[in-house]
């Protein structure tokens, strides 16, 4: 089985996020990178099918500037077998994204896509679907699974997403408002994931010392025959209004009375 | 010059610090309360290649360099010194084997540490012979092709479940001092090995230390480490070796006492302010990161000079005692800043202090590191260098 699988190199969500003073974008300065959480989420759900599924490879892909190598690089830490980046600098929106990946898709030929349901530094979640619509291929999004994340299964690494025995198709429980969904997707397709499907391996130390041997192919968007010009332009970035400091009632008679009148709760 | 770590050391130690973040420090309180060892942590870790660093990949360690050892030891420890040792243990035991073994032992013994989570411990100390190592007791009598080996070793990290045992005792006569001494590696499974009285410690509780009594241990050339009466000269190297990891012992306690410190002066109050605005508070807050940058300096270059191939005692003395006195001067500092609460466990820097205090005892006394130290000074100094 042949899975390909996106990483994408986002801001940390531990470095504190300044905007701009004129609003374009946020200071970038001293902010830190890594993989997108629901792409690790997506390269560990490749690996457990991947060892589950034997002889199969997991093919790490990510489209961005020349240091999105180092995103590449995690995923192949963590057991990925080689990498692909789709070398752009700059801001590229999720649709010349999409894009990108359909025309590696179309060389690489896998059976399955995974992807995360979003990255956290833009939040879109258009990406997947509109790669599915591209290629013409079916999705189910938002990957979830019926046991907990502490449960016997998940410490077995046992995958979510279950290939069905004629390998024609996979199983996917999705996360649906109130409850889940079971479906049954025809392959080759595309499965973003949530953030209750697994939880990533470490990178183990073994996993590092190898992944600097494994090939990462450059490719660039325009020998692919994609036009990456953004479709999409951000016209402001503003930090969430300031959170107004707390304040100290006296007594229990003023909380209700400052939940009843000011906070209106009850 | 350039001392910008490699795309390598930064995912080593991101796994390291997610490791010890997520499965260490959570657990650690508990483990040294009840004096738990930290089985679970250490399978886990093994796993993640964090147990036989050092171990040549030909017997299936990762032949991590000192360096590299280091920066992941700096992690673990700014979790927990005690678990810190524990699994830095293996690599203290497998070392003289890594410099003195026979191609056969290497296979054997550090292929058991690789093959599986096990362990091994290094038996040099003894209950009248600790800094004074050529003074050792336990002594091997030759028989014929065997030797007989009688005696009992004090402090013994991850002695109770160790497999195998790196032995130091003496060969010769009470009067030969450190030119009688002979590394041999004692399996646990021979006849007459017993493990004693586990000690109940001041500090790294969750690290296991406990008495190897050896009874009439028949041994055999097998058995033997390196040449009959080098087994100082193994012993020292050894300890050049295991050295600057007592310096990331220190690093890791102290950028933790450093972090809880200066979160705790910004959230303290006191005579209207943040306890952090009082300049008192802020000379030690610089102190101790004065203490931690020159000690990760010190902890680098002796791990350098290693990677050189530049064994140099005196390098990696100085990062021991400087490291192991600055943590506990940095630590106790810490549960200073800290004042009534520090010295509970309600927060955690009284643990630091107690940890901390074993870096200036084991691996050689910080006392003794001056005397490495002094002596090599003045031994230059006649040498006319
Ligand atoms: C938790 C723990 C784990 C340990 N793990 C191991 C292990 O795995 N393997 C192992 O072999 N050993 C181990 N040790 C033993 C440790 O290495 C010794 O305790 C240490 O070397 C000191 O020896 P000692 O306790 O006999 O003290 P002593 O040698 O009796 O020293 C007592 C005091 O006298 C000072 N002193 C001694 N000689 C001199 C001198 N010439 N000049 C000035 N001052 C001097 C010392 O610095 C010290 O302050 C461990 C110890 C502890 C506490």
């Amino acid at each position: 089985m042949k899975i390909l699988v996106t990483i994408k190199r986002v801001e940390d969500y531990e470095s504190k996020i300044k905007v701009k003073p004129d609003g374009t974008w946020i200071v970038t300065d001293g902010v830190n990178y890594r993989a997108n959480p629901f792409d690790e989420i997506a390269v560990e759900e490749a690996l457990r099918l991947r060892d589950a599924n034997m002889p199969s490879e997991v093919i790490a892909v990510s489209v961005g500037s020349e240091l999105s190598v180092n995103e590449i690089r995690s995923a192949l830490a963590m057991g990925a077998d080689k990498g692909i980046l789709v070398k752009q600098a700059g801001w590229v929106d999720s649709d010349a994204v999409a894009r990108c990946l359909q025309k590696v898709i179309e060389r690489e030929k896998p059976d399955l896509v995974l992807m995360g349901k979003q990255a956290v530094d833009v939040d879109d979640n258009v990406t997947g679907q509109l790669l599915a619509e591209y290629l013409g291929w079916g999705q189910a999004t938002f990957a979830s699974k019926h046991e907990s994340l502490e449960s016997a299964e998940e410490k077995a690494k046992k995958p979510g997403v279950k290939l069905a025995a004629d390998k024609a198709s996979v199983e996917v429980i999705r996360e649906i408002d109130g409850g889940l969904e079971t479906l049954s997707v025809k392959l080759p397709a595309i499965v973003t994931v949530d953030l209750r499907l697994n939880v990533p391996r470490y990178a183990s130390l073994p996993n590092i010392m190898k992944a600097k041997k494994k090939p990462v192919e450059e490719l660039d968007p325009k020998a692919l025959g994609v036009d990456v010009t953004p479709k999409v332009k951000v016209l402001k970035v503003e930090p969430p209004p300031a959170r107004a400091a707390g304040i100290k009632v006296p007594d229990v008679a003023a909380l209700v009375q400052k939940l009843h009148s000011d906070a209106k709760v009850i | 010059m350039d001392f910008s770590l490699n795309d390598d050391q930064q995912r080593l130690i991101a796994t390291a610090r997610k490791f010890t973040k997520e499965k260490i420090i959570p657990v650690a309180q508990k483990l040294d309360e009840h004096g738990t060892f930290p089985s679970e942590i250490c399978k886990e870790g093994w796993e993640l290649g964090l147990m036989n660093g050092e171990v040549p990949q030909e017997y299936g360690g990762l032949g991590l360099s000192t360096l590299d050892h280091v920066l992941m030891q700096e992690e673990i420890n700014f979790g927990c010194a005690g678990i810190g040792t524990t699994l830095a243990g293996n690599n203290l035991a497998a070392m003289p084997l890594i410099l003195a073994g026979t191609e056969e032992q290497k296979k054997n013994y550090l292929g058991q540490l690789t093959d599986s989570c096990s362990f091994a411990a290094y038996a040099c100390s003894e209950p009248d012979a600790g800094s004074d190592v050529a003074g050792m007791r336990t002594t091997v009598r030759k028989v014929g092709d065997e030797w007989i080996l009688n005696g009992i070793k004090r402090w013994i990290t991850n002695g109770a479940y160790a497999n195998w045992y790196t032995t130091f005792a003496r060969t010769g006569d009470a009067t030969d001092r450190h030119k009688g001494i002979t590394c041999f590696v004692v399996p646990r499974d021979l006849p007459g090995v017993s493990v004693g009285r586990k000690e109940d410690k001041l500090g790294q509780r969750a690290s296991n230390t406990c008495d190897i009594i050896y009874e009439d241990v028949k041994l055999t050339k097998a058995h033997l480490v390196g040449a009959e009466g080098q087994g100082f000269k193994v012993a020292m190297k050894t300890f050049d070796r295991s050295r600057p990891w007592i310096a990331a012992g220190a690093t890791g306690i102290m950028r933790r006492a450093l972090e809880e410190c200066t979160k705790y002066a910004t959230e303290r109050k006191a005579f209207g302010q943040a306890i952090g605005q009082f300049q008192a508070i802020q000379f030690m807050l610089a102190d101790m990161a004065m203490k931690y940058e020159a000690t990760r300096l010190l902890m680098l270059k002796a791990a350098w000079n290693i990677g050189q191939g530049k064994l140099d005692a005196i390098e990696s003395a100085y990062a021991k005692a400087f490291g192991a006195d600055s943590a506990m001067q940095v630590a106790t500092d810490a549960v200073q800043i800290f004042g009534g609460y520090g010295y509970t466990k309600e927060y955690p820097v009284e643990k630091l202090m107690r940890d901390a205090k074993l870096l200036q005892i084991y691996e050689g006394t910080s006392q003794i590191q001056r005397m490495v130290i002094g002596r090599s000074l003045i031994a230059a100094a006649s040498a006319g260098v």
